[in-house]
Protein backbone atom coordinates (compact mmCIF):
# COMPACT_ATOMS: atom_id res chain seq x y z
CA UNK A 1 0.00 0.00 0.00
CA UNK A 2 1.41 3.39 -0.81
CA UNK A 3 1.16 5.72 1.45
CA UNK A 4 0.99 9.28 -0.05
CA UNK A 5 3.95 11.12 -0.98
CA UNK A 6 4.65 14.55 0.69
CA UNK A 7 4.46 16.81 -1.84
CA UNK A 8 1.05 15.65 -2.79
CA UNK A 9 -0.07 16.05 0.90
CA UNK A 10 1.67 19.50 0.37
CA UNK A 11 -0.02 20.21 -2.62
CA UNK A 12 -3.76 19.29 -1.17
CA UNK A 13 -3.03 21.65 1.55
CA UNK A 14 -1.89 24.83 -0.85
CA UNK A 15 -5.34 23.69 -2.76
CA UNK A 16 -7.69 24.26 0.14
CA UNK A 17 -5.59 27.66 1.03
CA UNK A 18 -5.68 28.89 -2.56
CA UNK A 19 -9.73 28.01 -2.88
CA UNK A 20 -10.43 30.07 0.24
CA UNK A 21 -8.25 32.60 -1.07
CA UNK A 22 -10.20 33.08 -4.51
CA UNK A 23 -13.26 32.66 -2.63
CA UNK A 24 -11.93 35.74 -0.73
CA UNK A 25 -10.71 37.74 -3.27
CA UNK A 26 -14.18 37.44 -5.47
CA UNK A 27 -16.56 38.02 -2.44
CA UNK A 28 -14.56 40.88 -0.44
CA UNK A 29 -11.69 42.23 -2.58
CA UNK A 30 -13.42 42.77 -5.79
CA UNK A 31 -15.77 45.32 -6.61
CA UNK A 32 -19.70 44.90 -6.84
CA UNK A 33 -20.84 45.05 -9.88
CA UNK A 34 -23.12 48.07 -10.83
CA UNK A 35 -25.64 46.24 -13.26
CA UNK A 36 -26.02 42.88 -12.22
CA UNK A 37 -24.34 42.63 -8.39
CA UNK A 38 -23.22 40.11 -6.38
CA UNK A 39 -24.52 37.89 -8.45
CA UNK A 40 -21.42 38.80 -10.96
CA UNK A 41 -19.10 37.14 -8.51
CA UNK A 42 -19.96 33.58 -9.44
CA UNK A 43 -17.69 35.00 -12.83
CA UNK A 44 -14.63 34.77 -10.81
CA UNK A 45 -14.76 30.37 -10.27
CA UNK A 46 -17.21 30.06 -13.61
CA UNK A 47 -14.01 31.07 -16.05
CA UNK A 48 -11.75 29.59 -13.37
CA UNK A 49 -13.32 25.94 -13.56
CA UNK A 50 -14.24 26.62 -17.80
CA UNK A 51 -10.25 26.74 -17.97
CA UNK A 52 -9.18 24.12 -15.98
CA UNK A 53 -11.94 21.87 -17.69
CA UNK A 54 -11.48 22.50 -21.56
CA UNK A 55 -7.51 22.55 -21.13
CA UNK A 56 -8.10 18.60 -19.34
CA UNK A 57 -10.38 18.12 -22.47
CA UNK A 58 -7.95 19.01 -24.95
CA UNK A 59 -5.42 17.41 -22.64
CA UNK A 60 -7.40 13.98 -22.63
CA UNK A 61 -7.16 14.28 -26.80
CA UNK A 62 -3.70 14.50 -26.38
CA UNK A 63 -3.22 11.48 -24.32
CA UNK A 64 -5.38 9.78 -26.18
CA UNK A 65 -2.78 9.80 -28.77
CA UNK A 66 0.08 9.11 -26.59
CA UNK A 67 -1.92 5.97 -25.99
CA UNK A 68 -2.76 4.28 -29.38
CA UNK A 69 0.50 5.01 -30.09
CA UNK A 70 2.22 3.32 -27.42
CA UNK A 71 -0.16 1.20 -26.39
CA UNK A 72 0.43 1.63 -22.41
CA UNK A 73 -2.27 1.37 -20.36
CA UNK A 74 -1.03 3.65 -17.61
CA UNK A 75 -1.65 6.44 -20.16
CA UNK A 76 -5.69 5.29 -20.01
CA UNK A 77 -5.56 5.36 -16.14
CA UNK A 78 -3.95 9.35 -17.11
CA UNK A 79 -6.80 9.86 -19.50
CA UNK A 80 -9.48 8.46 -17.02
CA UNK A 81 -8.07 10.45 -14.50
CA UNK A 82 -7.95 13.58 -16.63
CA UNK A 83 -11.59 13.07 -17.53
CA UNK A 84 -13.00 12.46 -14.64
CA UNK A 85 -11.82 15.97 -12.73
CA UNK A 86 -12.83 17.91 -16.14
CA UNK A 87 -15.92 16.79 -15.83
CA UNK A 88 -16.68 17.69 -12.58
CA UNK A 89 -15.38 21.15 -12.88
CA UNK A 90 -17.09 21.61 -15.92
CA UNK A 91 -20.12 20.54 -13.98
CA UNK A 92 -19.51 23.77 -11.30
CA UNK A 93 -18.59 25.63 -14.91
CA UNK A 94 -22.53 25.16 -16.08
CA UNK A 95 -24.33 25.24 -12.67
CA UNK A 96 -22.47 28.77 -11.91
CA UNK A 97 -23.47 29.68 -15.40
CA UNK A 98 -27.18 29.05 -14.66
CA UNK A 99 -27.49 30.47 -11.57
CA UNK A 100 -25.61 34.22 -13.04
CA UNK A 101 -28.24 33.70 -16.21
CA UNK A 102 -31.16 33.84 -13.60
CA UNK A 103 -30.73 37.55 -12.71
CA UNK A 104 -28.82 38.68 -15.96
CA UNK A 105 -30.75 36.87 -18.63
CA UNK A 106 -34.29 36.75 -16.50
CA UNK A 107 -33.89 32.68 -17.58
CA UNK A 108 -31.84 29.74 -15.96
CA UNK A 109 -31.33 28.15 -19.15
CA UNK A 110 -31.44 29.14 -22.68
CA UNK A 111 -30.47 27.06 -26.21
CA UNK A 112 -27.91 29.55 -26.86
CA UNK A 113 -24.48 28.40 -29.26
CA UNK A 114 -22.34 28.71 -26.26
CA UNK A 115 -24.81 26.71 -23.49
CA UNK A 116 -25.60 24.40 -26.10
CA UNK A 117 -22.03 23.69 -26.76
CA UNK A 118 -21.46 23.69 -23.04
CA UNK A 119 -24.10 21.27 -22.20
CA UNK A 120 -23.12 18.66 -25.45
CA UNK A 121 -19.55 18.26 -24.69
CA UNK A 122 -20.22 17.82 -20.74
CA UNK A 123 -22.69 14.82 -21.99
CA UNK A 124 -20.04 13.76 -24.26
CA UNK A 125 -17.44 13.10 -21.61
CA UNK A 126 -20.13 12.01 -19.19
CA UNK A 127 -20.98 9.28 -21.98
CA UNK A 128 -17.46 8.41 -22.13
CA UNK A 129 -17.60 6.42 -18.94
CA UNK A 130 -20.73 5.25 -20.14
CA UNK A 131 -18.74 3.71 -23.17
CA UNK A 132 -16.06 2.47 -20.90
CA UNK A 133 -18.44 0.62 -18.34
CA UNK A 134 -19.60 -1.83 -20.97
CA UNK A 135 -16.32 -2.87 -22.17
CA UNK A 136 -15.01 -5.93 -20.13
CA UNK A 137 -11.40 -5.98 -22.00
CA UNK A 138 -8.84 -3.59 -20.42
CA UNK A 139 -6.85 -3.24 -23.51
CA UNK A 140 -10.34 -3.21 -25.92
CA UNK A 141 -11.83 -0.64 -23.32
CA UNK A 142 -8.76 1.98 -23.04
CA UNK A 143 -8.28 1.78 -26.91
CA UNK A 144 -12.10 2.56 -27.67
CA UNK A 145 -11.97 5.20 -24.84
CA UNK A 146 -8.93 6.51 -26.56
CA UNK A 147 -10.18 6.81 -30.31
CA UNK A 148 -13.62 8.45 -28.33
CA UNK A 149 -11.56 10.73 -26.36
CA UNK A 150 -9.86 11.53 -29.42
CA UNK A 151 -12.75 12.60 -31.05
CA UNK A 152 -14.35 14.33 -28.26
CA UNK A 153 -11.56 16.12 -27.68
CA UNK A 154 -13.13 18.50 -30.83
CA UNK A 155 -15.91 19.73 -28.85
CA UNK A 156 -13.40 21.39 -26.00
CA UNK A 157 -12.70 24.05 -29.00
CA UNK A 158 -16.37 24.70 -30.02
CA UNK A 159 -17.34 25.31 -26.84
CA UNK A 160 -14.48 27.92 -26.56
CA UNK A 161 -15.19 29.35 -29.85
CA UNK A 162 -19.02 29.09 -29.97
CA UNK A 163 -19.71 33.36 -28.46
CA UNK A 164 -17.12 34.22 -31.15
CA UNK A 165 -18.50 32.51 -33.92
CA UNK A 166 -22.27 32.01 -33.44
CA UNK A 167 -24.49 34.93 -32.92
CA UNK A 168 -25.31 35.04 -29.21
CA UNK A 169 -26.52 36.22 -25.90
CA UNK A 170 -23.36 34.99 -23.80
CA UNK A 171 -20.68 37.38 -23.16
CA UNK A 172 -17.00 37.68 -24.48
CA UNK A 173 -15.28 39.30 -21.74
CA UNK A 174 -12.04 38.08 -22.50
CA UNK A 175 -9.87 39.15 -25.92
CA UNK A 176 -12.96 40.08 -27.57
CA UNK A 177 -17.00 41.83 -27.37
CA UNK A 178 -19.81 40.70 -28.80
CA UNK A 179 -22.47 43.10 -29.63
CA UNK A 180 -25.44 41.33 -28.94
CA UNK A 181 -24.12 39.66 -25.68
CA UNK A 182 -26.51 40.67 -22.27
CA UNK A 183 -24.63 41.14 -18.92
CA UNK A 184 -21.47 42.12 -20.68
CA UNK A 185 -19.04 44.22 -18.44
CA UNK A 186 -15.61 45.73 -18.53
CA UNK A 187 -12.72 44.45 -15.24
CA UNK A 188 -11.23 47.50 -13.05
CA UNK A 189 -7.51 46.19 -11.94
CA UNK A 190 -9.79 44.41 -8.28
CA UNK A 191 -12.05 42.33 -10.64
CA UNK A 192 -8.53 41.53 -12.77
CA UNK A 193 -6.46 40.69 -9.46
CA UNK A 194 -9.71 38.33 -8.30
CA UNK A 195 -9.85 36.63 -12.11
CA UNK A 196 -6.43 35.85 -12.41
CA UNK A 197 -6.03 34.16 -8.53
CA UNK A 198 -9.21 32.05 -9.51
CA UNK A 199 -7.31 31.10 -12.62
CA UNK A 200 -3.97 30.19 -10.95
CA UNK A 201 -6.01 28.26 -7.81
CA UNK A 202 -8.54 26.52 -10.21
CA UNK A 203 -5.18 25.35 -12.40
CA UNK A 204 -3.50 24.16 -8.87
CA UNK A 205 -6.56 22.84 -7.55
CA UNK A 206 -7.08 20.82 -10.77
CA UNK A 207 -3.48 19.37 -10.59
CA UNK A 208 -3.78 18.51 -7.57
CA UNK A 209 -7.48 16.65 -7.84
CA UNK A 210 -6.05 15.01 -11.03
CA UNK A 211 -3.03 13.87 -9.12
CA UNK A 212 -5.35 12.48 -6.70
CA UNK A 213 -7.43 10.75 -9.10
CA UNK A 214 -4.10 9.06 -10.65
CA UNK A 215 -3.47 7.38 -7.93
CA UNK A 216 -6.58 5.82 -7.58
CA UNK A 217 -6.35 4.40 -11.05
CA UNK A 218 -3.34 3.13 -9.86
CA UNK A 219 -4.70 1.23 -7.11
CA UNK A 220 -7.76 0.28 -8.59
CA UNK A 221 -5.61 -1.24 -11.34
CA UNK A 222 -3.75 -3.44 -8.71
CA UNK A 223 -6.81 -4.76 -7.22
CA UNK A 224 -8.10 -5.83 -10.38
CA UNK A 225 -4.11 -7.55 -11.18
CA UNK A 226 -4.60 -9.18 -7.46
CA UNK A 227 -8.26 -10.46 -8.47
CA UNK A 228 -6.79 -11.87 -11.40
CA UNK A 229 -3.84 -13.72 -9.62
CA UNK A 230 -5.97 -14.70 -6.88
CA UNK A 231 -9.46 -16.26 -9.27
CA UNK A 232 -6.39 -17.83 -11.45
CA UNK B 1 -31.71 45.03 -15.34
CA UNK B 2 -30.03 47.90 -18.07
CA UNK B 3 -32.09 50.15 -17.38
CA UNK B 4 -32.76 50.26 -13.70
CA UNK B 5 -30.52 52.89 -12.11
CA UNK B 6 -29.78 51.15 -8.16
CA UNK B 7 -28.03 47.80 -8.10
CA UNK B 8 -30.02 44.74 -7.62
CA UNK B 9 -29.72 42.76 -4.37
CA UNK B 10 -28.16 39.46 -6.22
CA UNK B 11 -26.20 38.03 -2.98
CA UNK B 12 -28.74 35.16 -3.01
CA UNK B 13 -27.82 33.43 -5.84
CA UNK B 14 -23.65 34.73 -5.24
CA UNK B 15 -24.36 32.90 -1.77
CA UNK B 16 -25.82 29.87 -3.67
CA UNK B 17 -23.33 29.51 -6.64
CA UNK B 18 -20.25 29.61 -4.22
CA UNK B 19 -22.12 26.77 -1.69
CA UNK B 20 -22.71 24.87 -4.71
CA UNK B 21 -18.69 24.91 -5.75
CA UNK B 22 -17.74 24.05 -2.37
CA UNK B 23 -20.27 21.30 -1.99
CA UNK B 24 -19.93 19.57 -5.40
CA UNK B 25 -15.62 19.66 -4.61
CA UNK B 26 -16.44 18.40 -1.64
CA UNK B 27 -18.58 15.55 -2.75
CA UNK B 28 -15.55 14.88 -5.73
CA UNK B 29 -12.96 14.81 -2.76
CA UNK B 30 -15.36 12.36 -0.55
CA UNK B 31 -16.04 9.79 -3.51
CA UNK B 32 -12.33 9.92 -4.41
CA UNK B 33 -11.73 9.13 -0.40
CA UNK B 34 -14.44 6.13 -0.03
CA UNK B 35 -13.62 4.46 -3.15
CA UNK B 36 -9.66 4.74 -2.24
CA UNK B 37 -10.41 3.23 1.27
CA UNK B 38 -12.25 0.19 -0.39
CA UNK B 39 -10.04 -0.12 -3.28
CA UNK B 40 -7.28 -0.93 -0.31
CA UNK B 41 -9.55 -2.81 1.73
CA UNK B 42 -9.83 -4.81 -1.16
CA UNK B 43 -6.26 -4.83 -1.62
CA UNK B 44 -5.51 -6.03 1.98
CA UNK B 45 -8.19 -8.54 1.50
CA UNK B 46 -6.84 -10.14 -1.73
CA UNK B 47 -3.19 -10.26 -0.25
CA UNK B 48 -4.68 -12.17 2.43
CA UNK B 49 -6.01 -14.95 0.28
CA UNK B 50 -3.11 -14.98 -1.91
CA UNK B 51 -1.32 -15.86 0.93
CA UNK B 52 -3.55 -18.16 2.15
CA UNK B 53 -3.49 -20.21 -1.15
CA UNK B 54 -0.20 -19.85 -1.00
CA UNK B 55 -0.15 -21.98 2.47
CA UNK B 56 -0.83 -25.62 1.38
CA UNK B 57 -3.97 -27.17 3.52
CA UNK B 58 -5.54 -23.69 3.91
CA UNK B 59 -7.90 -23.38 1.78
CA UNK B 60 -8.51 -19.37 0.16
CA UNK B 61 -12.02 -19.45 0.77
CA UNK B 62 -11.52 -19.57 4.40
CA UNK B 63 -10.64 -16.01 4.05
CA UNK B 64 -13.43 -15.04 1.69
CA UNK B 65 -15.66 -15.14 4.90
CA UNK B 66 -14.51 -11.61 6.23
CA UNK B 67 -15.84 -9.77 2.91
CA UNK B 68 -19.10 -10.25 4.55
CA UNK B 69 -19.33 -7.78 6.55
CA UNK B 70 -19.03 -5.10 3.90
Amino acid sequence: MNSKPLALKILDLVSILLLLAAAYLAIFVAPTEKVMGDVQRVFYFHIGTAWVALVGFVFTAVLSVVYLVTKDLKWDRIQVAAVEVSVVFFLITIILGSIWARPAWNTWWTWDPRLTTAAITELVYIAYFMLRQGIDDPDRRARFGAVYALIGGLSAPITFFAIRLFRTIHPVVIAGSNANAEGTFSMTPDMLKAFFFALFAFTVIFIDLFWNRIRLGNTQDKVEQLKMKVTI
Amino acid sequence: MLFQEATPDTSGYMIAGYAITFIILGIYVASMYLRNRNYEEDMNLLEEMEKAAAKPGKPAKAVTKKRTKK
